[in-house]
């Protein structure tokens, strides 16, 4: 087991965000975390990640990853683990990166925060070979770039490149292409599988899109104010739910081809 | 006046619409380029494509948020795009719009009820005396409760920020609705409900949308007109007919096969166009989706390939089916 997470309670101040939240993760699985915007999906990997912001603590249950509870880590701790063991991939890689220096200095430098040793050389190569396998095209040219000079797609390849740099076991994402196009988010989602295939990575995706939860998951889990109203493997969750809130989600996504809206409501 | 399908009478007429906008070097970046599509009473108009492709541009146009540099917009016989002044702002209250983000739509520090009654202030045809009447009857209608009125949008949530903004493009009860990407911010239970909303609203006020949307999806249930636009041209128009069936161009092919659906079988894999939308500044010659197409010809390249109608009900510009 690569990840446990039992009964995690969350709380910001003296009121609870998240309750009660039990999952289970093995190496090379996916598991997509849906639900609707405030139902406390982005709290749970922002616990798991220890990087609860502001008053935010786990204040029940426990996180086990690999077999030790991570909920007794020092910052030095978490900062050794942040990067390698687990990383995270954000809605808009964008802004997680500094506007005012360029890919390639940012990327050297997180390169060598976590590898010390490294030559400064030697980090710019490896960049360069990560934004390459990401099928970033004129690597040097990025390396050179601004964020705001890259398109939302070649964004988001910088911020998995990033995030994979050191082969992490568990790779975080937050609505990794909630903020793209129909055909940059296809490609983004095919690459995140592919990394996964790669390096044999488990993977804990989260997103208000049942498409792509579909189309990526081993497991599913639904969330609704900051409970778990059903998870299990894709198949029952998405054919078989028994929740009728799943139910709810599941028959407002839009179909092509379904009966269209201007006739459903009686003429 | 040539009517649509079934028989509902154009509102808006937009003939050969382009907008360039002049770059810094001299250079023009071609937003939209020679777009003629017509809106039809009560019916919606989809517009789908990527960002960039000129869809926010087209209704800004329309609109007259920055003038046009070539084309007509004909309402009632007249050219919208030619009017000035108080003519100008007389017509605006025939075109409404409702914005994808409805937090940045609205100040902040007004009150629901003057929120939704500023636009008929702005043409005075309200007395100060009626706006709680007239607030709660809109909020009514868009199924809200009366007592919302003395609230502020931070204190409501995104799908009723949602419905506020939809109730204050009706308070002018205009005859066409633009919704730009006006529900792409919402979750997928709340979007649905605004959308039976905005189709029961068309229904009792007979009012046109121009639904911009890049969900192909959901465009596909809401619109009976679709029209689909890549770097600043309609590529494909689809009328009465539902496009996973009657679509033809290799653009529109290509974004059905990155719709997310639920039922994915095992091992079916998505597949995504190579490559991002070009830049739109000094465009080559030949058809705008020739660097991305898999089924490009010598000819694309040479010559561009104009809006014809294939078979009822299905317009293609793509050399493939000329």
């Amino acid at each position: 087991m690569l990840l446990q997470v039992r009964n995690l309670d969350v709380s910001y101040g003296a009121r609870k965000t998240v309750e009660g939240v039990c999952l289970e993760l093995e190496r090379g699985e996916i598991l997509s975390i849906v639900g609707e915007s405030g139902s406390g999906k982005t709290t749970v990997i922002r616990a798991v990640m220890g990087c609860l912001p502001g008053a935010g603590r786990v204040s029940g249950g426990d996180i086990v990853y690999e077999g030790r509870s991570l909920l007794g880590n020092t910052p030095e701790q978490w900062r050794a683990m942040r990067g390698t063991a687990m990383s995270m991939i954000f809605q808009d890689s964008g802004a997680m990166l500094n506007p005012i220096r360029t890919i390639g200095s940012q990327f050297v430098d997180y390169i060598r925060a976590h590898a010390p040793q490294k030559s400064a050389a030697d980090a710019k190569e490896q960049a360069c070979e990560m934004l390459a396998r990401m099928f970033l095209p004129n690597v040097e040219n990025v390396m050179r770039s601004y964020p705001f000079e890259l398109s939302g797609g070649m964004r988001q390849r910088v911020g998995i490149a990033m995030a994979m740099t050191f082969s992490p076991r568990l790779l975080l994402a937050d609505e990794p292409t909630s903020a793209l196009d129909v055909t940059t988010q296809a490609q983004i989602i095919r690459q995140i599988v592919d990394v996964r295939n790669e390096y044999n990575a488990a993977v804990i995706l989260v997103t208000h899109n049942l498409g792509v939860a579909s189309y990526m998951s081993n497991k599913i889990i639904v969330m609704k104010s900051g409970r778990v109203v059903e998870s299990g493997p894709r198949e029952q969750v998405l054919f078989h739910p028994r929740d009728e809130y799943t139910k709810t989600l599941l028959d407002s996504v839009p179909v092509i081809g379904g009966e269209p809206y201007y006739e459903r409501i009686g003429e | 006046m040539s009517e649509s399908a079934n028989n509902a009478p154009v509102v808006l007429d937009i003939c050969g619409l382009t907008k360039k906008f002049p770059l810094e070097d001299g250079r023009f970046l071609t937003a939209c380029d020679n777009i003629s599509l017509r809106v039809y009473k009560g019916q919606t108009l989809g517009i789908i494509g990527e960002s960039g492709c000129g869809k926010s541009t087209l209704v800004r146009t329309i609109l007259q948020l920055h003038p046009a540099t070539s084309g007509e917009v004909m309402y009632n016989g007249e050219n919208l795009l030619e009017a000035t002044g108080e003519k100008r702002r007389q017509n605006r209250r025939r075109i409404q719009m409702v914005f994808q983000d409805p937090t940045a739509a609205f100040n902040p520090k007004m009150k629901i009820k003057d929120i939704l009654c500023e636009p008929l202030r702005n043409f005075g045809l309200i007395k100060s005396r009626d706006v709680d009447a007239k607030a709660a009857e809109l909020l009514r209608m868009v199924e809200l409760p009366e007592d919302f009125k003395d609230r502020y949008p931070h204190s409501m949530s995104g799908g009723q920020r949602q419905r506020v903004g939809i109730a204050r493009a009706l308070a002018l009860e205009p005859e066409v609705i633009v919704c730009d990407e006006a529900t792409s911010a919402l979750d997928v239970s709340v979007q649905k409900t605004v959308c039976e909303l905005l189709i029961k609203l068309q229904r009792e006020k007979n009012i046109a949308y121009m639904f911009i949307c890049h969900d192909l999806g959901l465009v596909d249930l809401m619109c009976r007109q679709v029209a689909v636009m890549y770097l600043g041209n309609v590529v494909e128009l689809i009328e009465g007919r539902r496009i996973s069936e009657a679509c033809r161009h290799p653009y529109t092919r290509a974004l059905l096969k990155v719709v997310f659906k639920i039922d994915f079988a095992r091992g079916e894999k998505i597949e995504p166009l190579a490559g991002e939308i070009p830049s739109p500044v000094d465009l080559p010659p030949g058809c705008p989706f020739q660097t991305r197409c898999p089924q490009c010809m010598d000819m694309c390249r040479r010559h561009k390939p104009a809006l014809r109608e294939v078979e009822p009900g299905c317009h293609v510009a793509c050399h493939l089916y000329s």
